[in-house]
């Protein structure tokens, strides 16, 4: 609102013609009562030129005084008369005039309408969407009037939705009924709520409207439930890339070393401290700069994750080969002394770490339907990744070495692939992987010590759907599993939906042990 | 000749051991129960409460790890979850307990008092004979029995094994977690239950009381010892090692492992079952956090740290670890995480034979032995 306001200050400034107005109807917003001054702003909204405009935005700002039965505006140091805007001397002890809540609201209403009539397409815009929300009957005539002045098609249309909801009030039931069927081709929500009263009989005695009314709810319902299912599927969407950031890590160093890593969560924890930590030196060193820290953070956040791995599997994870359970135990270790170094450097509150600004707001698709910035972002995110992952496991040599060990580790090795150090090389990648998928976390959700923790049994199912060692599959079931999570959680609750996609796992490993993709060949154990 | 099942379950321990064992309940059974009600506080020798909590909690914990170890150390299943069946347990001896509140409740209600709060007017179905005590020990068999089953059954069909078997057990403790985080479900959500009273009209804190459930726990510590041992000497153990050992050839001979390994999980689900059974009164309280993954893997780190593949290292493993864990946490509570993680590590890297193991290869090592 305040912006508008300031807007519409910048505009009225630019405005130097002064028609001047009526004196004695101006006088009337200094009346003791509440009613007359509201008839009177009433009347000035529907006159809709720039001096009312004027006047009003004085009055909502208390610049307007009362002096010696006369109205002016007393901005600072400076008085102007209020009817005509000439400056004159500054009053003698002018007596305020009261703005109580009721007439804010009004004033609010007018301003929004009377901008309604401004040079410039965007104010016009705003003040249109504005009215959306509140719109009073008594608006319809300034309405009309609007629209029928209105050029861009933007504006119009929300003009046109604006004065169909102020028209439900009256008293003609034709109009009435047009309103109605102008309504009924919102997906608003608040519209919805507009026209309920008029399904009700006690309220609408007029049967077309009501009927009317009732298919047009309907027809919000179902743009309603539309867009709510694309929310959905929308987050279902973001949900799945950052399962597929955590589970690409994870699927390399499964299908190399077919260990899992039960600090992988602990990996996407360093990722978002690196983030943080990347943060509070821009803070303290390139203030200007804050903005872009994230990107400076990816290599830091990259490397911090790839080394603690590289250190991991050097001197734990090397000496358990061939033993997988141990290893999940040994990882469980390493997880809980990650968890607590994390908790005594960085304390055991979460840390926070800030969208950069321009992550924050979003695409509006449809009204209610909004997509952040920072979701799309990180689903851009997870396709460069996964691209990045892609070249690095079909283009290079050490993919190729990478998917040898993957496939068949003795062969590998018997055509001089160092198993060993592609180990430890796949390891650093895929720590290094979880990392920027720590990264893109925090930016949606908290930055602690314990925030790895949930994150090891979603990214292993999402391995074991997709089938080992597959990018193609860990693809398709990281965004499967995120949007059916996110669609069953709408449904159903979000502990429903954990239980009923752990169930749909159990079952979809009966039928496929192997996963959606699996490699072909014949392997015994 | 077929010997009798007495003789048999009698020959499975060698004398040694039943040496120990009745040394073991003579001193649960008889010593700590004077030490504790007939020497005098001020003396030297006497037992206090705070002991027999603490070491009537360590014996629950070591039926659950010698639950562990018959899946694990001899059926190479290693389960994430187990702490669900140990929780289940608890919580359907929990629902006895807290019917036995009455109406001595905050509400004076003779609905529990999480469900006035939550403006319950009856009681949930499930929750229809659990005043009884009868009924109560009934669904603490068979409540772990029948996830256990249904879930094993499944997931042995389809052979999901090693990891994957961890893993998705994991996810099955975590998702139990989830729901009984909510109010809903019935069983007091994040507070779960607490505040308990009495067992059987007598007062659940009085000393009586107390030893009786810390000779109940021995006793059924000391039953869970000799019923493993028989079961791991008998056809269906040697079966289930070699199992473990190498499934294929298992197969191939003509036995199915799916009946043999469902047994055992069943079976090991349903000590679990009864070891939170006896815990939940001696703790007096039962809430979500007991299903929480970390407190399921713990329990392995038990089995590892005593020795997997015999029976008395899960018990020496259960022991140490927690007496550790009651000294570090009063002593140095922000250390005891790293030495937690460092035993997870250092013990599958260095001792993978855990305690048991190591004192059998110093004894070894000391001179050769017939």
């Amino acid at each position: 609102m305040t912006k508008l306001f300031t807007l519409f200050l910048l505009c009225t400034c630019c405005l130097s013609a002064h028609a001047a107005l009526d004196p004695a109807q101006v006088l009337q917003l200094a009346n003791e009562d509440s009613s007359v001054k509201v008839a009177a702003i009433q009347k000035m909204t529907e006159a809709a030129d720039s001096d009312a405009a004027r006047v009003l935005k004085a009055m909502a700002d208390g610049q307007l005084f009362l002096s010696a039965n006369k109205v002016v505006v007393i901005d600072g140091d400076k008085a102007f008369d209020a009817s005509t805007g000439e400056p004159i001397k500054m009053p003698s002890n002018p007596d305020s005039i009261t703005v109580n809540n009721r007439i804010r609201g009004e004033l609010a209403n007018a301003l929004a309408a009377l901008s309604l009539f401004d040079k410039d397409v965007g104010v016009r815009l705003a003040s249109a969407q504005e009215l959306q929300t509140r719109v009073s009957p008594d608006l319809v005539p300034v309405l009309a009037r609007a629209l029928a002045k209105e050029t861009d098609n933007a504006v119009k249309a929300l003009l046109k939705m604006a004065h169909a909801q102020a028209n439900l009030g009256n008293a003609d039931p034709a109009a009435r009924l047009a309103a109605v069927r102008v309504l009924s081709g919102s997906s608003s929500p608040n519209i919805r709520s507009a026209l309920l009263p008029l399904t009700d009989k006690a309220k609408e005695p007029d049967n077309k409207v009501r009927y009317g009314a009732i298919s047009a709810v309907k027809a919000i319902d179902g743009r309603l439930e539309l867009t709510e299912n694309l929310a959905r599927v929308f987050s279902g969407l973001s949900l799945g890339s950052i399962l597929l950031l955590a589970a690409l890590g994870l699927a390399i160093t499964y299908g190399v070393m077919g260990v899992i890593n039960m600090a992988h969560g602990e990996l996407l924890m360093v990722g978002a401290y690196s983030a943080y930590a990347v943060q509070s030196i821009f803070r303290n060193y390139f203030p200007n700069a804050i903005d872009w820290y994230l990107p400076a953070a990816i290599p830091v956040a990259f490397f911090a994750a790839a080394l603690v791995g590289v250190v991991m599997e050097r001197t734990v994870i090397r000496w358990l080969y061939g033993r997988a359970l141990e290893t999940l135990l040994a990882t469980w270790g390493l997880s809980l002394v990650l968890i607590q170094a994390a908790r005594i450097v960085f304390g055991a509150q979460n840390v926070e770490v800030s969208n950069p600004s321009w992550m924050s707001g979003g695409i509006e698709l449809m009204p209610n339907l909004l997509l952040p910035w920072n979701r799309l972002v990180i689903i851009g995110f997870a396709l460069f990744v996964l691209l990045l992952v892609w070249v690095l496991m079909n283009k290079t040599r050490l993919g190729m070495f990478v998917r040898a060990v993957t496939q068949n580790r003795a062969m590998a090795g018997c055509v001089g692939v160092p198993t060993s150090r592609i180990d430890t090389m796949a390891f650093g990648l895929g720590a290094g992987i979880a990392g920027l998928g720590g990264l893109a976390l925090s930016q949606i959700s908290n930055v602690g010590p314990d925030m790895g923790q949930g994150y090891i049994v979603d990214s292993f199912m999402v391995v074991v759907v997709g089938g080992v060692g597959q990018l193609a599959g860990a693809v398709w079931a990281a965004l499967g599993l995120g949007i059916f999570t996110k669609l069953l959680e709408g449904w159903a609750g979000a502990v429903i939906a954990k239980i009923a996609v752990l169930v749909f796992i159990i079952v979809f490993i009966q039928k496929r042990p192997q996963g959606i993709f699996a490699l072909k060949g014949r392997v015994i154990e | 000749m077929e010997k009798s099942f007495t003789l048999r379950v009698l020959k499975s321990l060698n004398r040694k051991s039943w040496l120990a064992l009745g040394l073991f309940l003579a001193v649960t059974l008889v010593v700590v129960p004077v030490l504790h009600l007939l020497v005098p506080p001020e003396s030297a020798f006497h037992v206090s409460a705070y002991a027999i909590t603490l070491f009537g909690k360590i014996m629950c914990y070591a039926i659950v790890a010698v639950a562990m170890d018959l899946i694990w150390g001899y059926g190479g299943i290693l389960s994430l979850g187990h702490g669900l069946f140990f929780a289940l347990g608890g919580y359907a001896f929990g629902m006895y307990l807290m019917r036995q509140i009455g109406r001595d409740g905050s509400y004076q209600s003779d609905l529990p008092d999480f469900m006035v709060f939550l403006d319950w007017k009856k009681l949930p179905w499930y929750w229809s004979g659990s005043d009884s005590l009868w009924w109560v020990a009934f669904l603490v068999i068979v409540v772990p029995a029948i996830v256990a089953f249904i879930f094993g059954y499944f997931a042995f069909r389809s052979r999901i094994k090693g990891v994957y078997f961890s893993i998705i057990t994991q996810a099955l403790t975590y998702a139990a977690m989830l729901l009984f985080f909510r109010n809903e479900t019935g069983f007091g959500g994040n507070n779960g239950f607490t505040d308990f009273k009495r067992i059987l009209g007598y007062s659940i804190t009085s000393p009586d009381m107390r030893l009786v459930l810390f000779g109940l726990t021995a006793l059924m510590l000391a039953a869970t010892l000799v019923f493993a041992r028989w079961l791991v000497t008998s056809k269906f153990g040697r079966v289930l090692t070699a199992i473990r050992d190498a499934e294929s050839r298992v197969m191939f001979i003509g036995y199915n492992p799916l009946w043999y390994k469902l047994f055992a999980w069943v079976i090991s689900a349903i000590l679990c079952g009864i070891a939170g059974a006896l815990y939940v009164p001696q703790v007096g309280i039962i809430n979500p956090s007991e299903m929480s993954p970390a407190n399921s893997i713990e329990i392995a780190i038990w089995v590892a740290v005593g020795g997997r593949g015999t029976l008395i290292g899960p018990v020496i493993g259960a022991s140490v670890v927690n007496l550790a864990k009651s000294w570090f946490t009063v002593s140095f509570p922000e250390y005891w995480l790293f030495f937690l993680g460092l035993l997870f590590i250092l013990v599958t890297l260095l001792l993978p034979h855990g305690l048991v193991g190591l004192w059998k290869t110093l004894r070894q090592s000391r001179g050769p032995r017939t």
